[in-house]
């Protein structure tokens, strides 16, 4: 086995049997499933029940109609007609016998009015779907007795047609564009937390390892070289199991929906199923490459610091970067045409992220997309080579909290060092 | 053979070491003397391939020495360090496997070792359970796992009880007959002197006082007389000769010149009443240390 086999194996076995790993891949395929199976779980607490309300109708004739709008709009909710007086009605529904009591009542020009009255006000879907079924009463019989007809009504408030065409060859509809963006948010999400999760360890392994002492043995046998990029692969196998993982606990999860639902699983609702392969492709492809040029990017930051608490300092800078691309994706979801996405596009931590939505969103030439992976292999290379003759420095290098002295430091040490650094 | 060559190391304008020549044939130990700072763990880096020589060559058997050759040579660092949520066993197969052995391997030489060291129930442990004299035993097995041509042992008794002490001088006796060839350096002039035929006393970077151990003995030209009797003997520090004194509990110890004062010191108190030893002694290690470093040194 070679070194950076041995390196990249050690580094995999030894954080795949830790804990922490252990227990966040457990807990998030885990929410995989209680996401995916959402509907099927409030159905489980809530299916039973549905809720009733009172009502005392002065108007007299106004409650049928009312309980067939309401048939129309919602299965859950019932109005039955309350025969006693108010104050009762008030006293069951503090009892818990009915959920609320409306009562309605007709001013001298014939329009109806409710009160609706609960225990508290807080149930917004229940008091709109009441609020909505008295609004068409109300229209309704106002429309009567100007003498409109069912038609004539039915031709007032149908939507009018709108329909969105695209002239320009690169654009894409409005559906498509939907999809992107759950396609790019997702990414953006793996992506910060790949970074929030396995940038840290990285710095921290190389962190430990100074601290430890144990990187002067580590490195008389195996050049620095060959340790970051051992390491840096091992959290990327370690990453991709988990990936798999996931994927796996994921597709479970729906299967388990559809069948439970037996009818629309959540890939349908979404339409994720229509996602073109090729943005499939590109998104893993944006995901692999971003994930390398900060992995590489932590461990050449954790070569320059000498405790594992100095972590955390490291990270910040790099947290802010992330969330920079987050919100130029936002806005770009907005505005994919505009140039300062696609200026921003092009630079390398933001790559992964904002091409990827800029390829979903237009329709970009393929050289735009090439020169943005050229871009990002460029700057993996450049952080490699830098990030490799920092880590030869830095190992050796104790004291000081990190900073831009340290740094420059670290390179011109290694400068001096240049002889080793060529076999990985 | 371990060939460093007009070695100069610069860190900006910072020499660290200066212009150092040795020769160490194999299996032989020499020894490496210095106070902090005077150069001997950059020697070390720098004969490992850590450190690139500023200007220079250092070769093993004539060859470069780089990560080809890093199989060969095993690394005792001043600096412990072990992963310490890793257990005995994890952390010497790692070790073991990053110079280039298989487990079988690595199985065979860890159960020896364990065993010479009586650590065997060690084996699966965390390191950062053990005591700090074990934990160098185990550091100690990782340097000599891979049976290693050319150990580099930069202070290997430092921290150590008396007992472990004797157990890895025999253990670093035993590889030497092997055909081991061993560097090491040491703050303890008497283990120096008990195992070294060779050293090199270095000073801010450069080399001071360098080869046979008794050959610098006897060049040192300066001798001890360690005198002790029944009577006051401070008065022969104004003997002609004298370079300087230190009193024992009962007697004197004088440093002289040449072996001929030690003539005239015994003529002096041979008629003053009666004389318990009288003895010609060859400078010890920590006085030409002293003398030529020109600190004292612990």
């Amino acid at each position: 086995m070679s070194k950076f086999m041995t390196v990249m194996m050690h580094t995999y076995r030894s954080k795949i049997k830790s804990k922490p790993f252990l227990i966040t891949t457990l807990i998030t395929i885990g929410l995989l499933f209680v996401i995916t199976n959402m509907n099927e779980i409030t159905k489980m607490f809530g299916e039973d029940e549905a809720s009733k309300i009172g009502v005392i109708d002065r108007t007299g004739d106004t409650l049928p109609a009312l309980q067939t709008q309401l048939k129309q709009t919602s299965d859950d909710l019932k109005a039955e007609a309350f025969t006693k007086s108010e104050s009762e009605a008030e006293k069951a529904v503090l009892d818990g016998k009915i959920e609320g009591i409306l009562i309605l009542d007709r001013d001298d020009s014939g329009i109806i009015s409710g009160t609706y009255k609960a225990e508290d006000v807080t149930q917004q879907s229940l008091i709109a779907d009441v609020e909505l079924a008295l609004q068409q009463i109300k229209n309704k019989s106002a429309a009567e007795s100007i003498g409109l007809n069912q038609e004539q009504l039915a031709a007032i408030y149908s939507p009018v047609s709108f329909a969105k065409e695209s002239l320009s060859d690169s654009a894409k509809s409005e559906e498509e564009a939907a999809q992107v963006y759950i396609l790019v948010y997702v990414v953006l999400f793996f992506m910060y937390m790949a970074v929030m999760m396995y940038g840290s360890m990285i710095a921290v392994e190389v962190a430990t390892e100074k601290s430890s002492r144990v990187m002067e043995i580590l490195i008389s046998s195996v050049s620095p070289v060959t340790q970051m990029f051992g390491k840096i692969f091992g959290i990327v196998l370690l990453a991709l199991t988990q990936l798999a993982l996931f994927v796996a606990g994921g597709f479970l999860a729906v299967k388990l929906n559809g069948q439970l639902s037996g009818s629309e699983s959540i890939i349908n609702e979404l339409k994720l199923n229509e996602i073109p392969t090729s943005l499939i492709i590109y998104a893993l492809v944006f995901f692999i490459l971003g994930f390398f040029l900060y992995s590489t990017l932590f461990a050449m930051l954790g070569s320059l610091i000498s405790r594992v608490e100095e972590v955390n300092n490291l990270m910040t800078p790099v947290v802010i970067v992330i969330v920079a691309a987050f919100m130029i994706a936002m806005f770009g979801r907005e505005n994919p045409e505009s140039g300062f996405v696609a200026a921003a596009s092009y630079f390398p931590l933001f790559t992964p992220m904002l091409m990827l939505l800029r390829v979903g969103m237009l329709s970009l030439p393929v050289w735009e997309v090439a020169l943005g992976i050229s871009v990002l292999v460029g700057a993996i290379f450049l952080f490699a080579i830098i990030g490799a003759r920092v880590y030869r420095g830095g190992v050796l290098m104790y004291g000081n909290a990190p900073s831009l002295k340290l740094f420059k430091q670290a390179l011109l040490l290694s400068k001096q060092e240049k002889k080793n650094t060529t076999d990985i | 053979m371990l060939t460093i060559n007009e070695v100069r190391k610069q860190f900006g304008s910072f020499t660290a070491v200066d212009g150092i020549n040795l020769q160490i044939p194999r299996g032989e130990i020499f020894g490496l003397l210095g106070a902090n700072g005077a150069g001997k763990t950059t020697t070390f880096r720098m004969i490992l391939g850590l450190l690139t020589p500023s200007q220079g060559r250092i070769t093993w058997n004539d060859k470069e020495i780089s990560y080809e050759t890093s199989d060969l040579i095993g690394y005792l660092p001043e600096e412990r360090g072990l992963y310490p949520k890793l257990t005995v066993r994890e952390q010497l197969i790692y070790l073991g496997q990053l110079r280039g052995m298989t487990r079988s391997q690595i199985q065979e030489q860890t159960d020896k070792w364990l065993k010479r060291f009586g650590a065997e129930e060690y084996l699966n442990k965390k390191v950062e359970a053990l005591s700090k004299g074990n934990q160098q035993k185990i550091q100690f097995i990782a340097a000599v796992l891979h049976r290693p041509e050319l150990l580099i042992l930069d202070e290997p008794f430092s921290g150590l009880d008396p007992v472990n002490v004797e157990l890895l001088k025999s253990a670093v006796h035993e590889l030497k007959k092997e055909g081991t060839t061993i560097v090491f350096s040491s703050h303890r002039m008497e283990h120096v002197e008990e195992l070294c035929q060779h050293l090199c006393i270095m000073h801010r970077g450069k080399s001071v006082v360098q080869g046979n151990l008794k050959e610098i003995k006897r060049s040192f030209g300066k001798k001890n007389v360690s005198v002790k009797a029944d009577f006051d003997l401070t008065y022969l520090k104004d003997t002609a000769g004298v370079i300087k004194h230190r009193t024992t509990g009962d007697g004197i110890i004088l440093q002289v010149e040449r072996e001929e004062v030690a003539k005239d010191l015994f003529q002096a108190i041979q008629s003053k009443g009666f004389v318990r030893k009288f003895e010609l002694e060859e400078p010890s290690l920590n006085d030409i240390f002293i003398e030529k470093v020109g600190v004292v040194h612990e």
